[in-house]
């Protein structure tokens, strides 16, 4: 039985923006989800339905085996993360973090032990008795997590926590709250808009871009598979290379702009789908650590040229330019790509990122050569975007 | 530190000379109508004068002696303090309680709103005559409603009655002004903290009481000393318009009393110590107020 099932749950505002568009997702037992995607697309929408903040236009919601879809937040057992924590000024930390027990009219000893415990597992006993103003970003967040847990829900909700935290805190708390939900086992929903929080922290991720869930898989098939070229330019850091290409008739080569590269018949093999695409155009992907400097023994290679190279010590970010048509894929802020191009391949100009090993010497203008693997490569339908696997 | 660097940063004129004729306007003006009035009342508070008002002469404190050792002007500070207790209760409970109702309005918010602040609009004058007309035993609607209740009522011979008007006119009055502050206190509240206590389980009553009340505390500190001297000095045209301090002093306030000990009864000295009891009260709630104000702000 899932923690959180959500059944073609929607949501439309008085506003007419439909903002969640007939959402299917499961959180399971004891699993840290992390919902992703855009700024708009739907993610805070989606943990206020499930909170009960917001009243959903449409499907079911259930938290364990008990339908709540029209259950007010204080009876779905849910303790929820804001984004700005919301902490109560007037209350003292302990006094804030009691207050949820404190509605379940427990007794006080009883209120003070759990809150007692809780503060020292976030190490927040030295400041039981300060108001929220008097402590620093970190403490507030973990005070809020605090407050989520000493109630024991069914479920946490949690809305961008770390967005408030400087880089390094972030990334310490990212820890730090994982370490916590796995030793708590409490089925977690957490919404990010950050990619990078998302590949690191979930067990799952799924990923919304406009109200529609495009895929919900593990970090690494996200990664490795991406459902469509949504995904694929979102996931990962530089975005995944998206170039237009020909695919020939007989399936063995794959032309990229003025250059030609050879596809040993497995590629095609291992995707049945890519067939019908032969003789017509493709959007093709590559990751940025697939492309390698020195093409000696590579069974494929790509020319570039060089327009920039940054340089971040464990290795470097090369930045060149292809003769070869680039495919429009929105950014990841949600901003639409521009036109699609028309399906020609004439154009030039793609740019592109490789990642490559810190001591190679690469002079910006030069044309170097990268080396690849076509088994490495992915495709995608140029205008519906969706993944050519299966 | 703050306050040296700010001082700093601030243009400084030289000398002394032209400083002084620059505020010289103002230091008049507050020395002719504040400074000298106030004088004179310190003044006539301590002393006595003959019914002609021709010589005077030093008494202490027998003026406010005779303020709280009963008699008219003791029952004064009684009533004073009733009426100002409850108008104030009321007032700020009413005011709270339909800011609530109004705030959850959608768009017919900004036509309630209007409506409630009307009463505070209006001159006092005006909404006494109205409520007299209203209440005016045996002919007003409100007063035949009242008898057919069963109420045998005359406010200009039952001395809780007329206390009674009194109190629901100012009340009546005050509440928009009240529900005013309440209001833009209550928008001022970031949902975030009611959806928090929602979802930690908290009902709706809980929520308020427990955490958004606590985040008016700067209004409802603000508000409470407001209507303490709305009561205290603004009671004056109600009661001189409905029951002149009637009947037999049930309604005379000290801002009455002290017309009536000034004016009518020709008495200055006892006038004077009124007011500087006034005045004293007034003093002391301004001073609450700023001290407290700018410290308990909490949010934000
Ligand atoms: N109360 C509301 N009334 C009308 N439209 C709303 C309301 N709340 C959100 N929206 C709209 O619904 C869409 C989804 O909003 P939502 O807040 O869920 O996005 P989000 O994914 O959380 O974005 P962000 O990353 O910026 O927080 C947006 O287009 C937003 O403008
Ligand atoms: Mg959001």
């Amino acid at each position: 039985m899932p923690a959180i099932a959500m059944e073609g749950l929607t949501k439309v505002y008085p506003t007419g923006q439909r903002a969640l568009d007939a959402l299917d997702l499961e959180v399971k037992e004891g699993e840290f989800l992390v919902l992703v995607g855009p700024s708009g697309c739907g993610k805070t929408t989606a943990l206020r339905l499930v909170a009960g903040l917001e009243e959903p236009t449409g499907g079911v919601l259930r938290i364990g085996d008990r339908d709540v879809t029209h259950l007010p937040p204080k009876d779905r057992d849910v303790a929820m993360v804001f984004q700005h924590y919301a902490l109560y000024p007037h209350m003292t930390i302990e006094a804030n973090m009691a207050f949820p027990l404190r509605t379940r009219r427990l007794p006080k000893a009883a209120v003070r032990a759990k809150v007692l415990e809780v503060a020292r597992l976030l190490d927040l006993e030295p400041v039981l008795g300060r108001k929220p103003a008097q402590l620093s970003g970190g403490q507030r967040q973990r005070v809020a997590m605090g407050r989520a847990i000493v109630r024991e829900p069914a479920v946490f909700l949690m809305d961008e926590p770390l967005s408030n935290l400087d880089a390094k805190l972030r990334v310490q708390m990212r820890a730090e709250l994982l370490r916590l939900q796995r030793r708590l086992g409490t089925a977690t929903l957490y919404v990010t808009h950050d990619q990078v929080e998302a590949m690191t922290m979930g067990d799952r991720v799924a990923v919304l871009r406009g109200g529609v869930l495009q895929q919900c898989d593990t970090p690494h098939a996200l990664y490795q598979r991406p459902a469509n070229l949504f995904v694929a330019g979102f996931l990962g850091t530089p975005a995944m290379n998206l170039f237009r290409a020909q695919l020939a008739e007989d399936g063995q080569r794959l032309r990229l702009g003025s250059q030609q590269l050879p596809l040993p018949p497995e590629v095609l093999a291992t995707r049945p789908a890519l067939a019908p695409y032969r003789g017509r155009t493709v959007a093709v992907g590559i990751r940025p650590e697939h492309l390698a400097l020195g093409a000696t023994g590579a069974p494929a290679t790509l020319r570039a040229e060089v327009a920039l190279v940054e340089a971040l010590g464990a290795e470097q970010l090369v930045h060149f330019t292809l003769d070869a048509p680039a495919q429009p894929v929105e950014d990841r802020a949600g901003r639409p790509g521009e036109e699609p191009a028309p399906l020609r391949l004439e154009q030039t100009g793609a740019t592109g990122t490789a990642r490559v090993g810190p001591d190679e010497a690469v002079r910006v203008g030069s044309t170097v050569e990268f080396g690849l693997d076509p088994a490495t490569l992915q495709f995608f339908d140029p205008e519906g975007g969706q993944a050519l696997w299966a | 530190m703050a306050a040296r660097r700010r001082a700093a940063t601030r243009g400084t004129f030289p000398g002394w000379l032209l400083p002084l004729a620059l505020i010289l306007p103002e230091l008049v003006v507050v020395g002719l109508f504040f400074l000298y009035p106030a004088a004179r009342v310190v003044e006539d508070s301590v002393t006595a004068s003959n019914a002609f008002g021709l010589s005077s002469r030093f008494v202490g404190l027998a003026n406010f002696r005779a303020l709280f050792s009963g008699g008219d002007e003791l029952h004064s500070l009684e009533v004073t303090a009733l009426f100002v207790g409850v108008t104030t209760l009321v007032a700020m409970a009413l005011g709270l309680f339909l800011a609530v109702q109004v705030e959850q309005l959608g768009r017919s918010r900004v036509l309630f709103r209007t409506l409630f602040v009307w009463p505070y609009a209006v001159p006092a004058a005006i909404g006494g005559t109205l409520w007299l007309f209203l209440f005016e035993p045996g002919i007003g609607p409100g007063a035949r409603l009242l008898a057919d209740l069963g109420v045998r009522w005359n406010f200009a011979l039952h001395g809780p009655q007329a206390m009674v008007l009194v109190m629901a006119i100012f009340v009546w009055q005050q509440v928009g002004y009240n529900l005013l502050f309440y209001l833009a206190a209550l928008q001022g509240v970031p949902s975030e903290f009611q959806e928090a206590a929602q979802v930690d389980g908290a009902g709706k009553l809980r929520t308020f009481w427990r955490v958004v009340f606590p985040l008016l505390g700067p209004t409802t500190f603000f508000l409470l000393v407001m209507d303490l001297l709305a009561g205290l000095f603004g009671s004056f045209a109600v009661v001189d318009l409905v029951t002149q301090g009637g009947p037999a002093g049930a309604t005379s306030f000290l801002v009455y009393q002290l017309y009536r000990d000034g004016f009518v009864n020709s008495n200055a000295n006892l006038a004077a110590a009124e007011t500087i009891v006034l005045l004293v009260i007034a003093g002391v709630l301004t001073v609450f107020q700023f001290r407290f104000l700018n410290r308990r702000v909490h949010y934000r």
